[in-house]
């Protein structure tokens, strides 16, 4: 047993960070938060040149080839970074639908494109409220067309193309859902984008009328897909937030060591030791989990779905509690516009609904360990 | 990242499990499965009997304190090793908790600072279960503080006299031998005037009264000294340096690493997977599961952070502070899961013993839980353990730092 990551991995994750601290600056951020750009191009292509964007896609379409656990360590710089690029949706969801159900001919033609950094990818699967469910998809897809509305997509806006989920039957089972790449440049597409908590990275409205789409993976398979894709992205997801969450943390034990009150350091105070203690506690937690996580996503275990879904609770607990608590340490000023604070609140109040809610996946872990005591 | 056995670990696994198999008291597996902190019951059988005998089984076999030298009683494994014993173990390891202190504290303690000879007496009977140790720090004036206790230790040729009391002492009624701070010099500040020993529990003027606990139990102590004589030899560390020494024991006591740290959430889960509701099985509870994967999270949380800290470890990194976590997450945990399992149950939660669901289990639980988020340094003290020596945040303000320990104002009010 060895429960941590390599030296090549740390020393991966050095490079990571060193690159972003230059290249990823909160002033940088500010950007794409301040609506002066949708994201960050200079960023995406200096990603692309470290190779960052296809570290976990094979060498014959394009990527290093390295694996989960190198993008994990990745994941969680971008994470710490803040990074306002559509790297979620581009490298945990669409080239993992690819890489999981894609055939040769789709894989040679995206995957290459989104290492390289040409291409922007994401995954249609919202219709409005409620959490990842085959009935609560409406979207249709019959003789190759689609037609229907998702809503939210994220980075829909930016995005070169979309792999959307769509009924193309009616048993009312998860059968009757299917995946479908589109090429979102292509006709019968509008997208309208959305405001929402986090600007840094957006969200659209993307409306289908008769739009021409080819199948991804066998039809009639695309929940079980769906659920693969979600459970990885469940636990790189997981990595940001815990990059997240130490940023938040270490944010908040600078502040407290240099803001004075009453005569000493705030953080002489036990309240808000004891806050910051806390935060380290659940950080912790989170990270643990995400490691368990990571390796079940790198052996392709069999206890990923379990692993994932308590890396995606314990991360998203985690990465919520550091960033609101650093707020609170740095009082008003962690209120204001100019403080980075609230950057992390934001991202970390997003990416707590972007996989589905946090019920969702409460209930998904418990059926999952129900499912493995049974066995 | 790997969390397969290496062929070595693998090899190891099966020995263990082969020579567990043949050689465990199953007639108590059991109570020992059903039976949960707080409240270990043998139907047929003396608990501290049991354990001990199971204790000497593992020690004439050389499976023992795995981890301590082969010359004192132990096997020299890795930690990997000692945790892979764990797993193996499982409901039997439960027998060991008559131990803890002696293996967890006392044995490292007098590791690092016994004379060699006392070592190689001392402690491979302490290894095997057939002397039992305690730890006498906590006082009635020093608690989380130490430092603070009163205790004194007066030197008398080669021997030192100890008067004074401690409280809180577990497992004192049936120890053989303890480790003991006391105050040497009480002109100086608190922490520079402390010195280390140890003694034989049966020495002339040690009287050990049990205390009856919240929980109705009596598992800890206040012992009185009167006139006790203890020989210089046992005396571990330097005079005056006894804080350091106790620090070291301390150390062992917060990063006793693989020691799973009780939850109550196996308990829980297994009790939600059968239990009925009026509107059904409680695990198809919307209230229910959202309460239960929280827990589950924090359970595997731990379980991983344990295993990140034997990996770090077993690369030769010394355990730190950040050992602390288990208990603080767990303590607050396992009073929690007990409450809610309690909720549960409605009114008929207030049962307890023979009588009440599952003869009793969560409400033992509930009754012991107070005692961990106190023992072994409070939730509050974790907390501090954390924000100082971890995030290195300042330390907090102390008024008796420089001060003389007689000139320290020893009550709050009146
Ligand atoms: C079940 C059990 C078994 C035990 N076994 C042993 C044993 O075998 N040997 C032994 O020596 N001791 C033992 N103890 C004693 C234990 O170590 C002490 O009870 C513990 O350290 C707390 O000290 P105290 O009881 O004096 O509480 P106090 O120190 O008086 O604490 C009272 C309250 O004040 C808070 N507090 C104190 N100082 C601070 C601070 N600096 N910052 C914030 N809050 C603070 C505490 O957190 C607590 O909430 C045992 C205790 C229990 C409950």
């Amino acid at each position: 047993m060895n429960f941590d990551f390599s030296d090549d991995q740390k020393q991966l994750r050095d490079q990571a960070r060193k690159f972003l601290t230059e290249k990823c600056s909160p002033k940088a951020v500010r950007v794409v938060l301040d609506g002066k750009a949708p994201y960050d191009k200079e960023l995406w292509k200096g990603l692309a040149e470290m190779g960052f964007l296809g570290v976990a896609i094979p060498e014959e379409f394009g990527g290093a080839g390295a694996g989960h656990l190198e993008l994990c360590v990745i994941a969680e710089e971008m994470g710490r970074a803040n990074a306002p690029v559509p790297f979620s949706s581009t490298v945990y969801l669409a080239a993992e639908a690819l890489l999981i159900a894609g055939s040769d001919a789709q894989k040679k033609k995206w995957l290459p494109a989104i290492a390289s950094g040409e291409a922007i990818g994401t995954l249609a699967l919202f219709e409005g409220k409620g959490n990842p469910s085959p009935k609560a998809i409406k979207l249709t897809a019959a003789n190759g067309v689609l037609n229907g509305v998702k809503k939210p997509v994220a980075d829909g806006a930016i995005a070169d193309f979309a792999v959307v989920a769509a009924r193309t039957g009616s048993s009312g089972r998860d059968g009757d859902i299917s995946l479908f790449l589109v090429d979102l440049k292509a006709g019968g597409v509008e997208v309208k984008s959305l405001t929402n908590l986090d600007p840094t990275r957006g969200q659209a409205e993307i409306a289908f009328t008769n739009c021409k789409a080819e199948p991804l993976g066998t039809a009639g398979e695309g929940w079980s897909i769906l659920t693969q894709v979600l459970d990885r992205a469940a636990v790189l997801c997981a990595f940001e937030q815990v990059g997240g969450s130490d940023r938040a943390l270490e944010m908040g034990r600078d502040y407290a060591l240099d803001r004075i009150a009453f005569g000493r350091q705030i953080g002489s105070f036990q309240a808000v030791k004891h806050m910051l203690a806390d935060m380290y506690v659940s950080a912790t937690l989170a990270r643990s989990n995400s490691y368990y996580g990571a390796w079940a996503l790198s052996t392709n275990a069999a206890e990923l779905p379990e692993a994932a879904a308590a890396a995606r609770i314990s991360a998203t607990q985690a990465f919520q509690h550091c960033a609101k608590n650093n707020i609170q340490v740095h009082g008003g000023m962690g209120f204001t516009w100019e403080f980075d604070c609230h950057m992390y609140y934001r991202r970390a109040n997003a990416m707590a609904l972007g996989l589905g809610s946090l019920t969702y996946w409460e209930d998904q872990l418990i059926d999952r360990m129900r499912k493995k005591n049974a066995a | 990242m790997n969390f397969d056995d290496t062929p070595q670990e693998a090899e190891f696994r099966a020995t263990a499990r082969a020579w567990i198999g043949a050689n465990a008291p199953k007639q108590y597996e059991d109570d020992l499965r059903k039976s949960s902190l707080g409240r270990t019951v043998l139907k047929n059988g003396n608990i501290l009997e049991v354990a001990k005998a199971w204790q000497k089984k593992k020690a004439d076999a050389g499976w023992a304190c795995l981890h301590w030298p082969k010359e004192y009683g132990g096997r020299g494994s890795s930690p990997i090793e000692r945790v892979i014993w764990q797993q193996e173990e499982g409901p039997f390891g439960q027998l060991s908790r008559m131990f803890i202190i002696g293996h967890g504290m006392c044995g490292p303690t007098m590791m690092a600072f016994a004379r060699e000879e006392h070592k190689r007496t001392y402690l491979p009977p302490l290894a095997s279960g057939e002397k039992v140790w305690c730890q006498l720090f906590s006082e009635p004036a020093g608690g989380s503080d130490v430092a603070g206790l009163r205790t004194r230790a007066e030197k008398d040729g080669d021997d030192w006299i100890i008067n004074g009391q401690k409280i809180w002492t577990s497992g004192a009624h049936y120890s053989d031998y303890g480790i003991l701070l006391t105050r040497t010099d009480p002109t100086v500040p608190k922490h520079k005037g402390l010195t280390m020993f140890f003694l034989d529990m049966k020495s002339p003027g040690v009287e050990v009264r049990p205390i009856k606990q919240a929980s109705g139990a009596s598992d800890f102590n206040e012992v009185y000294f009167t006139n006790v004589r203890i020989p210089d030899h046992q005396r571990l560390g330097e005079v005056g340096d006894g804080w350091n020494v106790s620090l070291t024991t301390l150390m062992n006591e917060r990063s006793a690493i693989g020691a799973a740290v009780s939850t109550g959430f196996p308990e829980l889960f297994e009790y939600c997977s059968s239990l009925m509701l009026d509107d059904g099985p409680a695990i198809e509870d919307r209230a229910v599961r959202s309460k239960l994967a929280n827990w589950a999270v924090k359970a595997s949380g731990l379980k991983y952070t344990s295993m990140r800290a034997i990996s770090a470890l077993s690369k030769g990194e010394r355990p730190g502070p950040e050992n602390s976590i288990g208990k603080l997450v767990a303590g607050s945990m396992i009073q929690d899961v007990a409450t809610y399992a309690l909720d549960l149950q409605g009114a008929s939660g207030v049962i307890s013993g023979e009588d009440a669901e599952l003869a009793g289990r969560f409400q033992a639980m509930l009754l012991r839980a107070p005692g961990t988020r106190v023992e072994g340094g409070t939730d509050e003290i974790m907390r501090n353990i954390i924000a100082e020596r971890v995030l290195g945040l300042p330390g907090d303000i102390r008024v008796d730092k420089d001060v003389p320990f007689n000139k320290i104002p020893t009550k709050g009010r009146g």
